[in-house]
């Protein structure tokens, strides 16, 4: 399997945060979730991928090539969408269009007329006087209108209402159609990757936790429930973390089929979703 | 191809995908040489990921169900609807096996076991 990205090492510190060791690869042809809790690295890795900012230490290859050596031919690749759009707020959006479409050799003009009228956006408006949302489906829609071969998006539906989420992965499924196209986002909404995302790379307090299929993760984690203190957490095989409550314990467990052998009396098991996983994990009382 | 996906099954999405696809084969929906969405396309449809999709197909042609042949995609594998029938027969026997075990261990008689079945066809029709 080929990659779109790979990114191996990285490392960058701020002060008080510290993104550490980060290493994992996106394969093409496929969307992948970067989950984690707020203030986890997400951004940072994203900014990171554009070079945007500086890195400490460690390779990025995007496309095979380095991504500082090799970077206008990269970035002419990639759509790159903000969890907050940027472009000059004065400009109607026809115009920010004709600007941006000298920097891609492959605009296609047609295709964002298009996108623009799917996404019910006129072409006369200025930007400010965009919603979010609408915000969000304008910088979209130039991301896939210069035929990207990695959409790379940063929280792109945190703040948008549910119709337009959906919408959102509807397209970028129908955009992996074509199996050399890739996308990597971030995101805390854990029910949108839940679904639409071929893999999920966890990041948790600057450190990748797993990088995996989502469908393996979703088959091998689980969540150990008990009444009462029929067993501690340590009892379970691979705990990654618990919840207590007066009368009730709750452990995950990235083992979930040995978990289930474990002599644990009065437990009930669960499979773990993500939303499971990352609020365990981000609670911080792991046994990593 | 008529295949729903539901979120709140206890049962993995590829498995839901593929014993829906075998039913489908089995009762004539699908005949012997029928072509199969791409992975990709089932995937876009079912909003699921398509390395779910992958693990389904790959799931029914290990079991013989379809062929999938190289840039060209998957097909309904030829065979004979008798032989899906007797797979099929397999499947029921190997369950009911299953019960009639766990029936002597727990001591019901086979005149209970008959009326549980009577009862559950009755339930079913």
């Amino acid at each position: 399997m080929d990659n779109a990205i790979e990114i191996k090492g990285l490392r960058k510190e701020y002060k008080g945060f510290r993104l550490d060791d980060v290493t994992f690869d996106v394969p093409q042809g496929y969307i992948m979730g970067l989950i984690g809790p707020n203030g986890a690295g997400k951004t940072t890795v994203v900014k990171l991928i554009m070079n945007l900012i500086r890195r400490d230490a460690g390779e990025v290859r995007v496309f095979g090539l380095d991504n500082l050596r090799h970077e206008p031919e990269i970035k002419a690749r990639i759509g790159f969408v903000y969890d907050v759009p940027r472009f000059p707020e004065d400009l109607r959006l026809e115009t920010i269009a004709s600007a941006v479409a000298a920097f891609y050799d492959k605009w296609d003009a047609a295709r964002f007329m298009g996108l623009l009228e799917e996404f019910q956006l006129s072409p006369r408006k200025v930007f400010k006087k965009l919603s979010h949302g609408m915000k969000m489906k304008f910088s979209l829609a130039v991301a896939l209108a210069h035929d990207a071969d990695l959409i790379l998006m940063d929280e792109p539906t945190a703040g948008l209402d549910p119709v337009f989420r959906f919408e959102l992965l509807t397209k970028l499924r129908a955009l992996i159609q074509d199996e050399r196209k890739t996308v990597l986002f971030s995101s805390h909404i854990t029910s949108d990757l839940e679904r639409v995302a071929d893999f999920v790379t966890f990041i948790h307090k600057g450190r990748v936790v797993f990088s995996a299929a989502k469908d393996e993760v979703l088959e091998t984690w689980g969540v150990v429930r008990a009444a009462g203190d029929g067993f501690r957490p340590e009892d379970v095989p691979d705990a990654r973390g618990f919840r207590r409550t007066e009368n009730s314990l709750e452990v995950l467990t990235s083992d979930l089929a040995a978990a289930r052998r474990a002599p644990l009396s009065g437990a009930v098991f669960d499979k773990a979703s993500l939303e499971n996983i990352m609020f365990f994990i981000g609670k911080g009382n792991a046994h990593a | 191809m008529k295949i729903f996906i539901s979120n709140s099954s206890p049962d993995p999405i590829y498995e839901q995908v593929t014993r829906q696809i075998k039913a489908q084969i089995i009762s004539g929906d699908f005949r012997e040489g029928d072509s199969l969405p791409s992975i990709r396309r089932l995937a876009q449809d079912l909003q699921i990921s398509v390395i779910t999709t992958k693990r389904a197909y790959e799931e029914l042609e290990k079991e013989g169900f379809i062929d999938t042949v190289e840039g060209k995609g998957s097909f309904v594998a030829m065979q004979n609807k008798e032989l899906l029938r007797e797979k099929k027969m397999k499947i029921v026997e190997e369950k009911l096996a299953e019960a009639v075990e766990e029936a002597r261990l727990l001591g019901i008689t086979r005149a209970e076991l008959e009326e549980m079945l009577d009862l559950l066809y009755g339930e079913k029709d």
